[in-house]
């Protein structure tokens, strides 16, 4: 996977949780995702397609994102509650329309998101695709961005 | 004044719900797409809507163009992760008075709203 498109989610799920929930978040290393690397309790997970395809996935543990929505919507909800999933949902929807907004001279359209609830799942997205996890940590735990995207072939050259 | 939030996220339409109360306005109507905003835009009658662009069943945009084709005049505020200029091109193409990209401050809402009211009043 070209490697400038990671730069964008980086900014992108800084600048959402800086704005929308006044959540700093300090980014570790991104790092190749191996199968059978450790599950996921709560996932967001949207598709792109266009001149950029594949999928990216928010992922929290159960107590992370149970203090990330509480912040989000003002309310204490539990992980089955459908406005929870709604919640998170619409947090993996601004992450990745900030990122693909930096996709520079790439027509890219992203997909209504999906949420998983379920202790320590795991997200398989196309065998074709590598996927990069984007280890985050913030005062309510830490979290990762899974990006699984690479450029369409018959798309104009280089992220920017 | 009669505000109608179209967003299918109830967490964003609740966010924009808070925002607007603080300014003061609380007659308020939800849909979560576009298909649901035609069917209630009628009885509702609308002065300002804030819709987003990316929802099931009928995106923002078609909405704004089916809403315009229909005669109404009422301002429309796109309130969108589509950031791209192009985007916002077609957008005001389409009929769109203002822009507002998520994430957003409830400062820049308040701000864009009240922008777009007066242009529409002067």
């Amino acid at each position: 996977m070209d490697q400038s498109y990671i730069i964008p989610f980086v900014k992108s799920v800084q600048n959402v949780f800086e704005t929308m929930l006044q959540l700093p978040v300090q980014i570790g290393q991104p790092e190749l995702k191996h199968p059978g690397d450790s599950g996921h309790d709560v996932s967001a997970i949207i598709g792109m397609s266009g001149d950029v395809e594949g999928s990216v996935v928010l992922s929290f543990p159960t107590a992370t994102a149970t203090r990330v929505v509480a912040i989000f919507t003002g309310t204490e909800l539990e992980a089955e509650d459908e406005d929870f999933a709604d919640a998170v949902g619409e947090l993996v929807n601004m992450v990745s329309g900030g990122a693909k907004a930096q996709f520079s001279g790439k027509d890219v359209t992203i997909s209504c998101p999906s949420v998983v609830v379920g202790q320590s799942h795991q997200v398989y997205g196309r065998k074709d695709v590598v996927a990069i996890s984007i280890p985050c940590e913030s005062d309510c735990g830490a979290f990762n961005v899974e990006v699984s995207i690479r450029q369409n072939a018959d798309a104009p050259a280089t992220a920017k | 004044m009669k505000v109608m939030l179209v967003d299918d996220s109830k967490t964003m339409r609740n966010i924009q719900k808070g925002i607007l109360t603080q300014l003061g306005y609380t007659d308020l109507e939800e849909a979560c797409d576009g298909l649901d905003a035609l069917s209630k835009v009628g009885a509702f009658q609308p002065e300002l809507l804030l819709v987003d662009w990316n929802m099931p069943n009928m995106d923002g945009l078609t909405f704004v163009k089916k809403f315009r084709e229909q005669g109404n005049k009422a301002p429309v505020i796109m309130v969108t992760t589509e950031a791209e200029k192009s985007r916002v091109v077609e957008a005001i193409k389409a009929g769109v008075n203002n822009y507002v990209v998520k994430p957003f401050t409830p400062d820049l809402l308040g701000e864009r709203i009240k922008e777009t009211l007066s242009r529409i009043a002067a």
